[in-house]
């Protein structure tokens, strides 16, 4: 009982920030000095995480298919089943994990320190929108960098395969770049695109919703952060599968 | 008597089985200055809270100059918020936000002041508090008591009709808090602003407040003159001024 009314609870609770977020996102003003300061904290901050995931996701990965493809004799392949990968699947879904982590977190940790410490209640009392002052910026700038971190470790990953099936399986790097280049299609691209811009505003909205929803002291914001990094993994997984599904479906 | 600004009829909150108000009612006249006392835990908080709307009673009416803040929605009582302020018990200044731009913030976010005005705004709202030189600081840089000295130089940006303060002297030496004792009687007196002020300060009451009023197991078990209280108020109130060192 506790467990369900729970899940209600935060289900109802983002997807009625999330509306409230998105009426928002289009309208005006946007607080621009605060939305740059985000698109610096998730973007530039998350770079080394996303890009060294990818590299070594990319790696072992290429290991992996090489091992497996080495049974049939074909090991050529391996460049495009890297890549296909980690364009339609790796690299969208371990980005969104590892900024989901560290980002989604560090929302839910600010603005959960904000609730408790009355600082939401203050931007209320002086007649402004906690939504549009502290929701709004985050969203956007984690809707604007995770494609772009995205894109960056599918890079990283195919460059981590690249490694492997050069020094490793003694591909040409010519070969392996041409081969990988011929089988992405613009489906692909557009399926890795879309994926981490629903991703973004999940993980944007839930941290927002788990931090103005904190109550207590430090105990409640060190609650609302795990619980935060709990549902974000589990919903970024789950939307996957449907985003997926979707698309194959198109 | 001025005419009522805050109405409470019958206001009623309960978090889970704990209920905080029991159906109390009140009315603070327009430039009065009363004070809201009652032991910790009474509900002083959450009574001050329903009054701008942050915290919505289970049931009863609230109606503060004019408007009617139980039945309004969030975006509904911005105007009326305007003409609010309220002091928080901790200060609640921005983390992220210089003193400038922490007192700045409400002038930003309703008056189109251009940037020199809006300088010599801040500028006045702090000598106001005498902090002068503090803008540049960051909030983890300051005192307790420049912190709350900051709260109540933004809690005057909009110049407001209505101050609420939520324990307004807490934790402050009696210097300071005897500097924000003067600035009530002096908003008071010059500006006619209506305070409502929560507190434990025996001696901050007897400075500021013309009205007393008790809050005990959630409801107003007295309310007077500072002198009634002290004098011939019910048992709880009569121990609370005694513990503060005033006794019949």
């Amino acid at each position: 009982m506790g467990w369900t009314t729970s899940l209600l609870r935060q289900v109802g609770g983002v997807t009625r920030l999330a509306g409230q977020t998105l009426v928002r996102m289009f309208s005006r003003p946007l607080d621009v000095r605060e939305t740059v300061r985000q698109l610096d904290r998730i973007g530039v901050g998350s770079l080394n995480l996303t890009n060294i995931t990818a590299l070594f996701t990319g790696m072992v990965l290429a290991l992996q298919t090489a091992y497996a493809l080495g049974k049939f004799g074909a090991r050529l392949y391996i460049g495009e089943v890297v890549a296909l990968s980690l364009v339609r699947e790796l690299g969208p879904v371990l980005t969104a994990l590892m900024v989901g982590g560290r980002v989604g977190s560090g929302i839910a940790a600010e603005i959960g320190s904000m609730a408790v410490t009355e600082q939401v209640d203050a931007i209320r009392s002086m007649a402004a929108d906690p939504v549009r002052k502290l929701v709004v910026p985050r969203v956007w700038a984690t809707v604007a960098m995770l494609p772009l971190l995205t894109v960056l470790a599918d890079g990283m990953g195919i460059f981590g395969g690249l490694l492997i099936g050069v020094f490793q399986e003694g591909l040409s790097p010519t070969f392996y770049l041409r081969r990988t280049a011929q089988v992405l299609t613009f489906d692909d691209l557009w399926l890795g695109l879309a994926k981490p811009v629903m991703f973004a505003f999940l993980i944007a909205v839930i941290g927002c919703y788990n931090g103005l929803s904190a109550r207590g002291g430090a105990d409640g914001v060190g609650q609302a952060t795990t619980h935060t990094v709990y549902v974000i993994a589990i919903s970024v997984l789950i939307f996957d599968f449907f985003i997926t599904k979707l698309f194959l479906a198109l | 008597m001025g005419e009522p600004v805050i109405l409470l009829r019958d206001v009623a909150k309960a978090f889970g089985a704990k209920h905080v108000l029991r159906g109390v009612s009140l009315e603070v006249e327009r430039g009065a200055t009363v004070a809201l006392l009652g032991a910790s835990g009474s509900g002083k908080s959450v009574t001050l809270k329903t009054v701008n709307g942050l915290i919505p009673p289970d049931r009863g009416e609230i109606t503060v100059l004019g408007y009617p803040v139980s039945t309004l929605s969030e975006a509904a009582l911005a105007p009326l918020r305007r003409r609010v302020s309220y002091l928080f018990q901790g200060g609640a200044l921005f983390d992220s936000m210089s003193v400038f731009d922490n007192v700045a913030y409400p002038l930003r976010e309703h008056d189109r002041l251009d940037p020199a005005a809006l300088r010599e705004r801040v500028d006045e709202l702090l000598a106001m508090v005498r902090l002068e030189d503090a803008g540049p600081l960051q909030p983890s840089e300051l005192s307790g008591g420049m912190r709350k000295r900051v709260a109540v130089a933004r809690a005057l940006a909009l110049e407001p009709e209505i101050m609420l303060y939520d324990e307004p002297t807490t934790g402050l030496d009696p210097v300071t808090g005897g500097a924000i004792a003067d600035l009530i009687v002096d908003l008071d007196r010059r500006l006619g602003v209506t305070s409502l002020v929560v507190t434990h300060d025996i001696p901050l009451v007897a400075r500021v407040a013309e009205r007393v009023v008790f809050l005990h197991d959630g409801a107003f078990i007295f309310s007077g003159s500072v002198e009634a209280a002290w004098r011939e108020g019910p048992d709880p109130v009569r121990e609370f001024f005694a513990a503060g060192g005033i006794h019949a």
